[in-house]
C-alpha cells in the first residue's frame, strides 16, 4: 500500500528535516553547556575584577575590622583550618570505619538496607538541619559550647556520607581474587583488609576525603546555626606552647569565625566598601575548595588510569 | 642430606593460645567497625529526637501564650498566613516560610531541569569523548563553589543585571516615562535568588541524568538507528523514556537541593517572611529564617531558639519525603536492566 514516504524525493527530504533538527539540537546542547560555564566564569571572573585589589599581605594577617581597609581575614582562616583540622580527624577514621564494615563485613539482610538508606537519606539532608542538630546535642546537651570542637564534629558528621559512600565504592572495586589469595594463604579477616584492600583502595578513598574536605571548607549554614561569632578580633589559643608538654588543646573550646562567615558577613553589610572585602574573601575560598576539588578529580584520574589487575 | 619431613619436635605454629587472641582481636575490630557503621544511624535518631522535643516545647510555649489547645496550635501553625514568633503578639503561620520556598525552588527548576536535561542529553549522546573528558570535570567544579559564593554572586551581579533587564523590558514596551513610574525590581528577590539556585543545581541534574541515559542498554540504541532514527529522535523518543525513572530521580534529588539549599537565598532572596508567589519581590525562606534568627545571640530556651527548630522539622521531612521518593524511584530504574 503505498503512502507518501514510498516516493524517494520525500524520503529524502524527511532526512534533511530530521538531520537539521539534530543540527539545531547540538547548537541547543552547546548553548546549554555554555550556560554553566558562562556562570563559572562570570562568577570568578566578577570576583577578581572587584577584590583582586584587595589581596596583599595585609589582608592576609589581619584581624576583621569596622574600617573595611584595614579588615581582614587572619581570624577567619585560622578558624578554617583548626576546624576543618578536628573535622578530619574525627570523619576520616569513621567514615572509613564504617565504609569496611558495609562492606566486608555485613551480611547481606535488613539491617544493612537500613543503614544504606539512612546513609543516602543523610547525604540529602539540607546542611542547616546538621546545624539545628549540632545546636540542640552539641551545644546545648553535651555542653560544649559555641567552639572549635562542636563545629568540627558538625561538619564531620556532614561529609561522613560522602567518605562512607566513595569508601565503600573503591573497596567494590577491588577484584576478589584478592581476598581470596590472602585467605588462602590463612590470612584472618583484618589481616586481609589491613593489608592487602585497603592500601590498594587508598586511591579512591582519599579521592572521597579531599572532596569531602572541600564541602566541608566552603560549608556556611550550619556553623551559623550553632553561633559562630561573626565579628571576632582574637586567635584561639596556640596549640604549641613553650611549657611542658608543649602542646594544648585549649583551642578546641575557643569560639571562631571560619571564611565563608567571615564573607556572609561582608556580603550582608551595605556599604560597597565591605563587598569588596567580600569578593576577595570569595577569591580565597574559591581557590581553597575549588583547588582542593581540582586535586581530586586529578588524584581519581590518575589512580584510575593507573589500576592494572 | 635427606631429613624427615616434618621433624617431630616441632610444635604446631597456631598454638591455643595465640588463635585465641587472634579470634578476640578480630571480634573486637568488627565490633568497632560495626558502632562506626551503626553512628550514621545515631546520627539520624538524634537529628529527629532533637527536631522533635524542641518542636513539641515550641508549641507548648505557643499555647500557653494563646491558652488554646494543641489541634489550634497546629491549625495556626499549618494555616496562619503570618509568620512572626519574635514580635508579640506572636503568629506563627508557617505558610509564608513555605511560599518563599516554594517560589524559589520553582524559579530553580524552571532554570535547572532544561539546561541540564538538555545538556545531559548532548553529553551522554552527541559530545565527542574529548569534549565529555573536559567537560565532566567543569561541572564537578561548579558543583564544588561554596554556596556564599554563590550567593555573593546572586546579590550583586545577577540582581544588577535583572534590575537593568526588567527596566528595558518595560522602556521598551511603555517608553516615555518617569523613571520612578516603572516597577523597580527590590535589591533582595526571589527571581535572582532562584536563578541561581537553578545554575546551582544544574551540574547535579546533568550528572545524574547522563548516568541514567548511559544506563540504557545498547542495543536499545542500535535498534533505534537500525530503524532510521537519528540520534535526537532515538534520545528522545527511546533513550528518554526507557531512562525516565533515573531522570525523574535525578529531578526530585535536585529538587531537594533547592529546598534545602540556605545560603544563596539568605543572601539574596530577603529575610522577611510574606506571603507570595512573586518571584519579582522578596521573602524569606524556611532555611534563611533560621540563618536570620542565629545569626543574633540566640538565647538558649526562648521562643526564638525553639522557633528555628520547628522551621527546621518542616525543612527535613520535605526533603526527606523527596530523597526517599529519589531513592526508590532511582532504585527501579537500577534494577530495570
Amino acid at each position: 500500500m503505498p503512502n507518501h514516504f514510498s516516493h524517494p524525493a520525500a524520503i529524502l527530504r524527511s532526512i534533511q528535516v530530521r538531520k537539521r533538527w539534530e543540527k539545531v539540537f547540538i547548537v541547543v546542547g552547546v548553548f546549554s553547556l555554555f550556560i554553566a560555564l558562562a556562570t563559572l566564569v562570570l562568577l570568578v571572573s566578577d570576583l577578581l575584577i572587584r577584590g583582586w585589589p584587595m589581596l596583599n599581605w595585609r589582608f592576609f594577617t589581619s584581624p576583621p575590622s569596622s574600617d573595611p581597609e584595614e579588615a581582614g581575614i587572619l581570624i577567619a582562616w585560622v578558624g578554617s583550618l583548626l576546624v576543618i583540622f578536628v573535622t578530619a580527624l574525627v570523619a576520616v577514621p569513621l567514615g572509613i570505619a564504617a565504609g569496611i564494615y558495609l562492606e566486608e563485613y555485613a551480611p547481606k539482610n535488613w539491617l544493612l538496607d537500613f543503614i544504606e538508606i539512612n546513609i543516602t537519606n543523610l547525604a540529602g539532608v539540607p546542611s542547616i538541619i546538621y546545624g539545628l542538630l549540632a545546636l540542640g546535642f552539641f551545644v546545648y546537651i553535651l555542653n560544649w559550647g559555641e567552639s572549635i570542637l562542636t563545629a568540627g564534629f558538625t561538619l564531620a558528621l556532614l561529609i561522613l556520607p560522602i567518605v562512607i559512600v566513595t569508601t565503600r565504592e573503591s573497596l567494590r572495586a577491588i577484584p576478589q581474587g584478592i581476598r581470596e589469595a590472602a585467605y588462602a594463604v590463612g590470612a584472618s579477616r583484618w589481616q586481609v583488609i589491613a593489608d592487602h584492600v585497603l592500601p590498594y583502595s587508598m586511591g579512591g578513598i582519599l579521592t572521597g576525603i579531599i572532596v569531602g574536605i572541600s564541602r566541608a571548607i566552603g560549608e556556611t549554614a550550619p556553623l551559623i546555626t550553632i553561633g559562630a561569632l561573626t565579628f571576632i578580633t582574637f586567635l584561639p589559643d596556640s596549640p604549641l606552647t613553650t611549657q611542658f608538654p608543649y602542646i594544648s588543646f585549649n583551642w578546641v573550646w575557643a569560639p571562631f569565625t571560619v571564611l565563608p562567615i567571615q564573607m556572609f558577613n561582608w556580603v550582608s553589610r551595605p556599604q560597597d566598601a565591605f563587598q569588596i572585602n567580600a569578593a576577595a574573601a570569595g577569591i580565597v575560598l574559591l581557590v581553597l575548595t575549588l583547588g582542593v576539588n581540582a586535586l581530586a578529580i586529578y588524584l581519581r584520574y590518575r589512580f584510575r588510569k593507573s589500576i592494572k589487575w | 642430606m635427606v631429613e624427615q619431613p616434618f621433624p617431630s619436635t616441632n610444635k604446631v605454629p597456631l598454638t591455643l593460645p595465640s588463635r585465641t587472641i587472634r579470634l578476640w582481636r578480630e571480634r573486637i575490630i568488627a565490633t568497632v567497625l560495626f558502632l562506626a557503621a551503626i553512628s550514621s544511624v545515631i546520627t539520624t535518631l538524634v537529628i529527629v529526637y532533637i527536631l522533635f522535643a524542641e518542636t513539641m516545647i515550641f508549641f507548648e510555649k505557643v499555647m500557653e501564650e494563646h491558652q488554646e489547645s494543641l489541634l489550634a496550635a497546629l491549625v495556626e501553625f499549618f494555616t496562619g498566613t503570618e509568620w512572626s514568633p519574635l514580635i508579640q503578639p506572636i503568629s506563627i503561620g508557617i505558610l509564608p516560610l513555605l511560599s518563599g520556598t516554594f517560589t524559589t525552588c520553582v524559579v530553580g527548576s524552571c532554570v535547572a531541569i532544561p539546561f541540564g536535561t538538555i545538556a545531559a542529553i548532548y553529553l551522554s549522546e552527541f559530545a565527542p569523548a574529548k569534549v565529555r573528558e573536559f567537560l565532566k570535570p567543569v561541572l564537578e567544579i561548579l558543583a564544588g563553589v561554596p554556596t556564599v559564593v554563590y550567593g555573593y554572586f546572586a546579590l550583586l551581579f545577577v540582581t544588577p543585571v535583572l534590575q537593568k533587564i526588567i527596566l528595558g523590558v518595560q522602556q521598551f514596551f511603555a517608553p516615555g516615562k518617569e523613571s520612578w513610574e516603572y516597577f523597580e525590581l527590590p535589591g533582595f528577590n526571589m527571581l535572582g535568588a532562584g536563578i541561581v539556585v537553578g545554575l546551582m543545581i544544574v551540574p547535579y541534574i546533568t550528572s545524574l541524568a547522563e548516568d541514567a541515559l548511559r544506563a540504557v542498554p545498547v542495543h536499545l540504541r542500535e535498534g533505534s538507528y537500525a530503524m532510521g532514527a537519528t540520534r535526537l529522535q532515538t534520545a528522545i523518543k527511546v533513550l528518554m523514556p526507557a531512562a525516565t525513572s533515573g531522570i525523574v530521580a535525578a529531578y526530585i534529588l535536585a529538587l531537594s537541593r533547592a529546598v534545602g539549599e540556605t545560603m544563596i537565598v539568605a543572601i539574596a532572596a530577603g529575610l522577611q517572611p510574606k506571603l507570595t508567589f512573586n518571584p519579582l519581590e522578596g521573602a524569606a525562606t524556611t532555611t534563611a529564617y533560621i540563618v536570620s534568627v542565629s545569626l543574633g545571640d540566640l538565647p538558649h530556651g526562648s521562643l526564638e531558639y525553639q522557633s528555628i527548630f520547628a522551621a527546621g522539622i518542616m525543612l527535613f521531612v520535605a526533603t526527606l519525603i523527596l530523597n526517599v521518593a529519589g531513592y526508590f524511584i532511582s532504585r527501579r530504574y537500577r534494577e530495570v536492566y
